[in-house]
């Protein structure tokens, strides 16, 4: 067990360390980039020495570099991540409950892209050479390479030439609901086309993933030793093959998180639905910086945390792991 | 009673078919330690895997019957064949190489068998298992371990409680105690043999290590490419070797009970892609003649139970 | 030129890599004729046909300002293919630095640069890229940089764990007792025998270029300017054609950059496929 708490402490460390460099990635950025928005507001005629002056203190400043940085990041860490130039609010007000827009998206396209993904890799594998496999791999590999924004316009234009399903946002606007079955319900056929285009676009790479680590593992020893105790297809997939060839998938899984923030985005963006994503497009068109970092905060924030329990995950299905 | 005849499994290769069993007739009694001793690619494991059903894709079964009781096993369908795989015919792999699940522990491995053969809950099941891993000698500090804990010794002694469990006819032990230790090899041969004296289980004991055989085997059988050379008693074999490659397996022999690959004969196995007409020995052999190159592998009795496929011994 | 020619008649039976170079070089062709094949020019607007669908007289329709999406789908795979080699050169350039640097050295270094590697595998690198691009003001160089620089790690991984097998070779060991420099045995040596590997990894970063730089550009972050299929998405939709229906103006440019990735990943596999013995199946 002690090999386990290392490796914890390992990844537990290393998850640390990259959030503190994105902190000060972000102070940096925000200070030295050229057409920084504390440089802009230098420039800015229309704002008088006092106003200027507030900012400055704002941003802390009227105090040496290394100074401001130690606020920069006590202030990021304490959730204080600066107000917004366009909602003139903190940042944190605003992006949290986008965020928590972005997961009701998120969470479910993870979840059914990955359950596609290991179905139809399972599947393709264990048909593999056949053109069931080769139907299946051909799909997975179009949708894989498909822009995200760009499927989701496809989806947008054929949702209108059908009728009656939203497009756009979260819920519908000017409706009183009744009760909390009718706006879930709501909720829901908003959130399905964004929900199928980001499912069909992140479940192309883990069905090749699967099929391939599949494939891998059915040459295995241990498989054959599977099949001479008389074990039937379905125990040698589900039972043998399958949690083997799911550790490189964690592992895929986690490295693509970014992946699939960058799906999500893009997602948003096309469907209006009012999570970070979004907000960046938004934040970008009306350059509110504070915005942009805090969004850049807290995705990192969030995919650094979904990958180390990808680790954890790892550790729990992989016994060289978890017993060393 | 296994009853092999006219046995005939090839594999696809670039090259063509490689003859990996090539016509091969092989009578096993009940209840005995069967040594099969070959080099590796002699076709012995290709004929144990024959036994199983369990051959690569790559393997076709050309033709041939092997009869178990009355039951030629090549004719039954898949799902009857299932039935007899690590129910009545069990097979212990090479363990020390990667012959157990890296993500299941010692216990529900072994214990699976009867899970997939028997009417019976993981509890029962596991319980028995505990009993056959104790049997086989590993303690109650392995059976929630997974393999990457093991030794190679141990593993090779879970693979055998795995092939045990179900009061197997018939255990075929493919290369059971290559890349082990001498000392190990030793444990793991008594053991096998412990085991065929309490369950008068018929054993196939498949390897290229014609010593470590001959301590345990009953019968022993030399394979060479793709074909059968010679088949006798233990002591026949031993004592009475009449076919040159056995001869020169025997003498070969650095010292009793090492492992070390058969170096004695010059030259290099034949490929079992076309092989040549006649002995497939002919281009190894120091006593060949001009009618090597057209026998037809018709046996020639030595004794009562020892046979030889050569032609320097009587029409 | 023996090794080339060998490689060739390889490849040539790899129907898998001969598709993908026949798609890539279909592109090739487009970007490069798009001057002397493009119907109209395609900066000119038409006033009197805005949004009209494909005719005879436009194939794919036009644009909000009347312009003919025909000729400015053609002039499009310019931007993508520009964009593609010269960020995928960043990437592969800086990735095989430091894989190189990291293996060859190991110990501490290999440590840091590893951590540094695994820091951009982890942050989500369009987020990176939108926020960078934001600051940095749009240009075809900035996107081009911004996509480079963030996109090494995976080819940092695959370069560094060929060289540490190749460290132990005879010859490099060789080399290194001889008192050769560090650096001639990491150039010399060790560097030719993983470049075959790298192109193989440069397509896949040619083909998430692409992909990013559509990304960038359709979010209205990366070169708008400029005539890319990103653009013409870009405009679809922040015109309204989207919501109007107007399928002519988005299908086509998506359809092209899928066809082009498409393009890239299969020579990307099938390039593994043959110098990657590991991955080589009989």
């Amino acid at each position: 067990m002690k090999g386990l708490a290392s490796y914890f402490t390992k990844r537990v460390v290393f998850a640390v360390v990259t959030i503190f460099i994105i902190i000060s990635f972000n102070f940096f950025l925000f200070r030295i980039l050229p057409g920084n928005p504390i440089e802009l507001l230098y420039r800015n005629p229309m704002l008088t020495k006092a106003q200027i002056d507030a900012l400055y203190h704002q941003f802390g400043l009227d105090k040496p570099l290394w100074e401001q940085f130690l606020i920069y990041i006590y202030n990021s860490l304490t959730g204080n991540l600066g107000i917004s130039f366009y909602y003139k609010q903190p940042v944190t007000n605003v992006l949290i409950p986008a965020l928590e827009n972005s997961l009701i998206l998120l969470v479910p396209a993870t979840i059914l892209s990955i359950a596609l993904g290991i179905i139809t890799g399972v599947v393709s594998a264990w048909h593999r050479g056949t053109k069931l496999d080769f139907a299946l791999l051909g799909s997975a590999l179009a949708f894989y390479t498909m822009p995200t924004f760009w499927l989701g316009s496809i989806f947008i234009i054929v949702a209108l030439y059908i009728g009656g399903i939203p497009v756009s946002g979260m819920y519908s606007l000017g409706l009183n609901y009744t009760g909390i079955i009718p706006r879930i319900m709501d909720l829901l056929s908003h959130l399905m086309l964004p929900l199928i285009t980001l499912t069909l676009v992140l479940y192309g790479e883990f069905t090749i993933i699967m099929r391939n680590s599949l494939i891998d593992v059915f040459t295995e020893d241990y498989i054959i030793t599977a099949k001479a105790k008389g074990a039937d297809d379905k125990r040698i997939i589900w039972e043998h093959a399958y949690p083997n060839a799911l550790l490189p998938m964690v592992s895929i899984i986690a490295i693509n998180f970014g992946l699939v923030v960058a799906g999500a985005v893009l997602t948003e963006t096309v469907f209006s639905w009012p999570g970070i994503g979004l907000m960046i497009y938004d934040a970008i068109i009306s350059r509110d910086y504070p915005i942009l970092q805090g969004a850049f905060l807290i995705i990192s924030i969030t995919v650094v945390i979904a990958n180390l329990i990808a680790d954890f995950v790892y550790s729990y299905l992989d016994p060289r792991i978890r017993y060393k | 009673m296994i009853d092999i005849n006219d046995l005939f499994v090839r594999y696809k290769t670039e090259n063509g078919y490689a003859n990996a069993v090539d016509h091969i007739n092989l009578r096993i009694e009940k209840g005995i330690i069967f040594g099969l001793v070959g080099e590796s690619g002699s076709g012995k494991t290709t004929l144990g895997l024959t036994l199983l059903r369990i051959l690569p894709p790559s393997a076709e079964i050309a033709s041939g019957s092997v009869n178990i009781d009355g039951t030629d096993i090549l004719r039954i369908n898949e799902n009857e064949m299932r039935k007899w795989r690590g129910k009545r015919i069990s097979m212990v792999f090479q363990g020390a190489m990667n012959s157990l699940n890296p993500v299941i522990n010692i216990e529900r491995q072994v214990a699976e068998p009867l899970i997939i053969h028997e009417n019976i809950d993981w509890e029962q099941a596991l319980k028995i298992a505990r009993e056959k891993l104790a049997l086989v000698g590993l303690g109650e500090n392995t059976w929630k371990r997974y393999p990457h804990e093991l030794s190679g010794g141990m593993k090779q002694r879970v693979v055998i409680a795995m092939a045990i469990i179900t009061d197997p006819e018939i255990l075929i032990a493919d290369e059971p105690t290559t890349a082990l230790d001498v000392v190990t090899q030793d444990r793991i041969m008594k053991l096998i043999k412990s085991l065929q004296r309490e369950y008068n289980l018929t054993t196939i004991l498949i390897s290229h290590d014609l010593p470590i055989v001959s301590e345990v085997a009953d019968k022993i059988a030399i394979m060479y490419g793709g074909k059968l050379s010679e088949v006798g008693e233990n002591e026949q074999i031993l004592r009475n070797a009449k076919h040159p490659y056995t001869s020169g397996l025997l003498s070969s022999i650095p010292e009793p009970g090492s492992s070390k690959e058969i170096k004695g004969i010059p030259g290099e196995p034949i490929s079992l892609v076309n092989p040549p007409k006649g002995c497939r020995f002919y281009n190894r052999c120091q006593f060949a003649s001009e009618k090597c190159k057209n026998y037809d592998y018709s046996p020639k009795i030595v004794e009562v139970g020892h046979e030889v496929y050569c032609t320097l011994y009587g029409e | 030129m023996t090794g080339l020619s060998d490689f060739w008649k390889v490849f040539k039976r790899n129907k898998m890599g001969l598709t993908g170079l026949g798609i890539i070089i279909f592109f090739f062709l487009m970007a490069v004729l798009a001057p002397f094949i493009s119907p109209y020019n395609p900066n000119q607007t038409n006033p009197n046909l805005f949004l009209s669908p494909p005719s005879s007289q436009h194939l794919f329709g036009t644009n909000e300002i009347g312009q003919d999406l025909f000729s400015r789908n053609l002039y499009g795979a310019q931007i993508s293919l520009e964009v593609g080699f010269a960020a995928a050169a960043v990437t592969v350039i800086v990735g095989l630095l430091i894989g190189l640097i990291s293996g060859y050295f190991g110990g501490i270094v290999d440590e840091i640069l590893m951590r540094v590697t695994d820091f951009f595998l982890v942050i989500p690198s369009i987020v990176f890229m939108i926020i960078i691009s934001a600051f940095l003001g749009p240009s075809l160089i900035n996107v081009i940089l911004v996509i480079g620089l963030l996109s090494w790690s995976p080819t940092a991984r695959v370069v560094r764990s060929m060289v540490l097998s190749i460290r132990e070779w005879p010859f490099v060991e060789a080399a290194r007792a001889s008192n050769a420099g560090h650096f001639y045995i990491m150039f010399r040596h060790i560097m030719p025998n993983v470049i075959p590997i790298v192109f193989a990894n440069a397509t896949m970063a040619i083909s998430n270029a692409i992909f990013s730089q559509a990304a960038l550009v359709f979010l209205g972050v990366g070169d708008v300017n400029d005539i890319s299929w990103g653009q013409i998405m870009h405009f679809a939709l922040y015109s309204g054609a989207i919501s109007a229906g107007d399928w002519w103006y988005i299908v086509p440019p998506g359809i092209f950059i899928i066809l082009l990735i498409l393009g890239f990943i299969l020579l990307g596999y099938s390039l593994e496929e043959i110098f990657n013995p590991r991955l080589r199946r009989v």
